[in-house]
């Protein structure tokens, strides 16, 4: 039982009878406890559907998910939400405009039945390297970094085993890049997560990941260990491709 | 300024604040100083705020009983002897009638203020949240209710109800609900999308928490300033019902009704209805210039600090 | 090399509540037949600055600069009218996402034909035939269609494909590109870039290449200008960007993580409030 999530046979749609568009195509992969599983192809490619499926933000779908030995059924329990969490992709869409960091994380804690709220804060911004002074600033206040931490501290909230990044840093610059991966990386040390991770970037990945699937048109083509990515070793011709432009940035 | 005052502003300004309250003061306080910067805007509150103070000491500002009848002294001019704004046609001061007359608006703007956006704002979340066919059946009876010409749908209604001040208000606010609810639902329908409430619903956050505590307080302030904006309409209209007789019932200072009872001598004394008829105006101005202020104050799509 | 545009001293000046808040701090720099990157964080002042050079600054902001020359006439001189026909004609720009710049209501090809009469004395025909010319030399595989397809059509790469082809119809001396590419998958930006790249050399264009992306730049460009909170602070061959001497150069080039150098951490910029008052660095080209 070491395996955090398992999907199997996955189909995920849109729209309703009259266009039906599949995003997802049986996608299935199984990500190890503590492991950081990544999940790359270009937009369009039904990557970040897989998230959205998995934490019930798209609903019609069908197939196997397990998370932590439970299967998922329609609904989604606070139990789920205690064990999975998610980080978005653009930490400007991300926070509400109208609370505060403090309302945000005062919010998710309670939502989660903690009591001890004020020092569950201090210990969240701390541990996502905010300083206690950043507690009553409204999101307009705070940079790109800072309100992507704010997020990371929120989903952090719950103590949750399986941390989702959706695109966690394609909408801030590289040198903030830098911190937030490395904090990500911290956290996960420190609270021994597990991550899958969504992006475009195989650069990104590969210094996150020990694994990803390859995806394109809503279907998984490849599954990878970031090793034999490195060394060339790929299976399917599309991962090469990805592989040769996101080195040859200039065909 | 004094070391009080100068350190309350660089508490109520300051990037780093310490405790809840001061951060819900300072956002207020922001609020409040680019509202200050308009000029408009603070001519229009000044002017609702005056209204409010003559409504609450009419009783000692009006020089006279407005209810009073003196046929002998009937249709003064304008600054006659102990009436500055001259006298109707039954010899009550305009002045006094004027003042009391500010409690009668004022009563009706706040009840149709109060009822109509949050009548709106429920339907309009509501439906926008959930969406399928609670959206599609709350819709549909929004459109019925908008099919109508406004007037002429509070005519029925009072008709329906008797006239009065108080079936006057409910039928105001049953014309005016609608575009309420339109306006919060488009709203809520972008705001549904956002990462924000995906987020908070990763929480396990409710509907109910989602939409008091999440949608709400973004809708909130384009209804402020849409109820500022349409608030000119809802003295006209209540002046219109009162004009009509459907309104206020004399022998109450309604402005409205006053307008109509003055129309009979527009030609030869044309102050006994344009002294009303000015009033409203001027309200409806102040109104008018505060809900555009506080637009530029209020509007969450701006984020600039 | 000859020079194609020269830009001396140049400020790009925002009033705010708070005082003057200063976009671009006195960038100077030249550009000739070659193409030129910029590179910078999100508001360093690298958008600004090519905005400043077709004076398209939304008021209040004000630019200020010693000359802005292009082949000798300095733009900062000229009325709006005659900017107008600078625009397009001499220097056309393309921005980061086709969608925001392409009309949603017309067709392709009525836009493309639209944008060649503006410059050019030319019958609809004469239009039309040279428009499908430029749809072809920015590879498009079937133009007639393309020419009738409304832009919400066009996948993205296709659509910047589109907006290079409208702006180097008028045959303009110099292109600026703002992230032509960051909206665009990768596989899709190397094709746009390597079609931007031909078309530029073809007509011995002046380029320059606004972007965030260092690995890009350092691959695409000749000569490239490090910008940081409105000042140039570096200015180096490009190909020789990993060879980088000021600290903030480095630092970025550390942030990045690198697909065939994994490391446990990546570095961390460290911001000297010294960078922000170092004067610009004049380019030599």
């Amino acid at each position: 039982m070491s395996n955090a999530l398992k999907i199997k046979d996955l189909n995920v749609y849109f729209g309703d009878h009259h266009d039906l568009f599949q995003a997802v195509k049986s996608a299935s992969f199984t990500v190890e406890k503590g492991s950081s599983f990544g999940l790359v192809g270009e937009s369009g490619s039904g990557k970040s559907t897989i998230l959205k499926a998995l934490t019930g933000l798209a609903p019609q779908w069908e197939g196997e998910m397990t998370v932590a030995g439970q299967q998922l059924g329609l609904k989604r329990d606070r139990s789920f939400y205690k064990t999975v969490q998610m980080v978005f992709q653009d930490p400007y869409a991300s926070l509400h405009p109208r609370q505060s960091v403090d309302q945000v994380l005062s919010e998710t804690l309670k939502l989660h039945g903690f009591s001890d709220i004020n020092d569950r804060i201090e210990a969240l911004l701390k541990d996502v390297g905010l300083g206690p002074a950043f507690r009553f600033r409204y999101p307009h206040q705070l940079s790109g970094g800072q309100r992507q931490r704010v997020a990371i501290a929120r989903a952090l909230a719950s103590e949750p085993q399986i941390l989702l990044l959706d695109e966690p840093t394609s909408a801030l610059d590289v040198s903030v890049q830098a911190e937030i991966l490395n904090l990500l990386s911290d956290l996960r040390a420190e609270h021994g997560l597990t991550f899958v991770m969504v992006s475009h970037d195989l650069a990104v990945v590969s210094h996150m990941c020990d694994q990803t699937a390859v995806m394109r048109n809503g279907e998984i083509v490849e599954i990878i260990s970031i090793e034999d990515m490195r060394a060339g070793k790929t299976a399917h011709d599309y991962t090469s491709q990805l592989l040769h432009a996101s080195v040859n940035r200039v065909a | 300024m004094s070391s009080q005052a100068s350190s309350l502003h660089a508490w109520l300004t300051s990037e780093t604040p310490t405790s809840r309250r001061q951060a819900r003061w300072a956002a207020v306080y922001k609020g409040w100083l680019s509202l200050k910067s308009n000029h408009m805007a603070m001519a229009g509150l000044a002017i609702i705020i005056a209204l409010i103070t003559v409504a609450a000491l009419a009783p000692w500002l009006a020089p006279h009983d407005p209810f009073v009848q003196d046929l002998g002294n009937r249709l003064q001019p304008l600054g006659a002897e102990g009436h500055v704004l001259g006298t109707d046609s039954l010899g009550r001061d305009i002045l006094s009638r004027l003042i009391y007359g500010a409690r009668i608006t004022l009563y009706i703007v706040a009840l149709v203020a109060l009822i109509a956006p949050i009548v709106g704002l429920l339907v309009g979340t509501i439906s926008g949240y959930a969406g399928g066919w609670v959206d599609l059946v709350m819709m549909r009876i929004t459109d019925i209710f908008l099919a109508f010409p406004r007037l002429v749908l509070a005519l029925a209604f009072v008709a329906a109800l008797g006239a009065g001040i108080e079936n006057a208000v409910l039928a105001i606010s049953l014309t005016a609900w609608p575009p309420y609810a339109r306006m919060a639902r488009a709203e809520t329908l972008t705001i549904r999308g956002s990462d924000y409430i995906s987020a908070i619903r990763l929480q396990g956050a409710g509907p109910l928490r989602i939409i008091t505590k999440h949608i709400w307080p973004l809708c909130i302030s384009s209804l402020i300033v849409r109820v500022t904006l349409d608030m000119a309409g809802i003295i006209l209209a209540a002046a219109g019902l009162g004009f009509l007789g459907l309104g206020a019932q004399p022998p109450s200072p309604e402005w409205g009704a006053m307008i109509s009872e003055g129309r009979r001598f527009l030609l030869d004394h044309w102050w006994v209805a344009t002294m009303p008829g000015l009033a409203i105006f001027t309200v409806s101005l102040a109104f008018n210039l505060l809900g555009d202020g506080l637009r530029d104050v209020l509007d969450p799509k701006d984020s600039s600090s | 090399m000859t020079t194609l545009l020269d830009v001396k001293n140049l400020w790009v000046k925002f009033p705010t509540r708070n005082g003057i808040f200063d976009a671009v701090r006195g960038v100077s720099f030249s550009l000739g037949k070659e193409r030129l990157g910029i590179v910078g964080e999100s508001g360093s002042g690298k958008s600004m600055t090519g905005r400043a050079i077709l004076q398209l600054i939304r008021k209040p902001g004000m630019i200020e600069a010693d000359h802005i020359a292009l082949q000798g006439q300095n733009l900062l001189n000229l009325s709006e009218k005659q900017m107008r026909s600078v625009r397009g004609k001499q220097i056309s720009m393309v921005m980061q996402d086709p969608k925001f710049s392409l009309n949603p209501v017309l067709t392709v090809g009525d836009q493309i034909v639209e944008a060649y009469r503006l410059h050019n004395k030319a019958s609809k025909a004469e239009a039309r035939a040279k428009a499908l010319e430029m749809l072809e030399a920015v590879s498009i595989r079937d133009p007639e269609r393309v020419m009738k397809a409304y832009p919400h059509e066009m996948s993205g790469g296709m659509g910047q494909r589109i907006m290079i082809a409208m702006m180097l119809i008028p045959n303009p001396e110099i292109l600026i590109a703002d992230e032509p590419t960051s909206a665009l998958d990768v596989s899709v930006q190397g094709q746009v870039l390597s079609i931007m790249d031909r078309l530029v050399k073809e007509r011995g264009m002046g380029l320059i290449f606004i972007s965030h992306d260092l690995n890009l730049v350092s691959q695409f460009c000749d000569r490239v200008l490090i910008m940081y909170a409105g000042r140039v602070v570096e200015v180096c061959q490009a190909d020789k960007l990993h060879e980088a001497k000021h600290p903030y150069t480095q630092g970025l080039l550390g942030s990045l993580p690198k697909f065939d150098a994994p490391r446990p951490r990546l570095e961390v910029l460290n911001r000297d409030p010294a960078w922000r008052e170092a004067p610009s660095v004049e380019s030599t080209s």
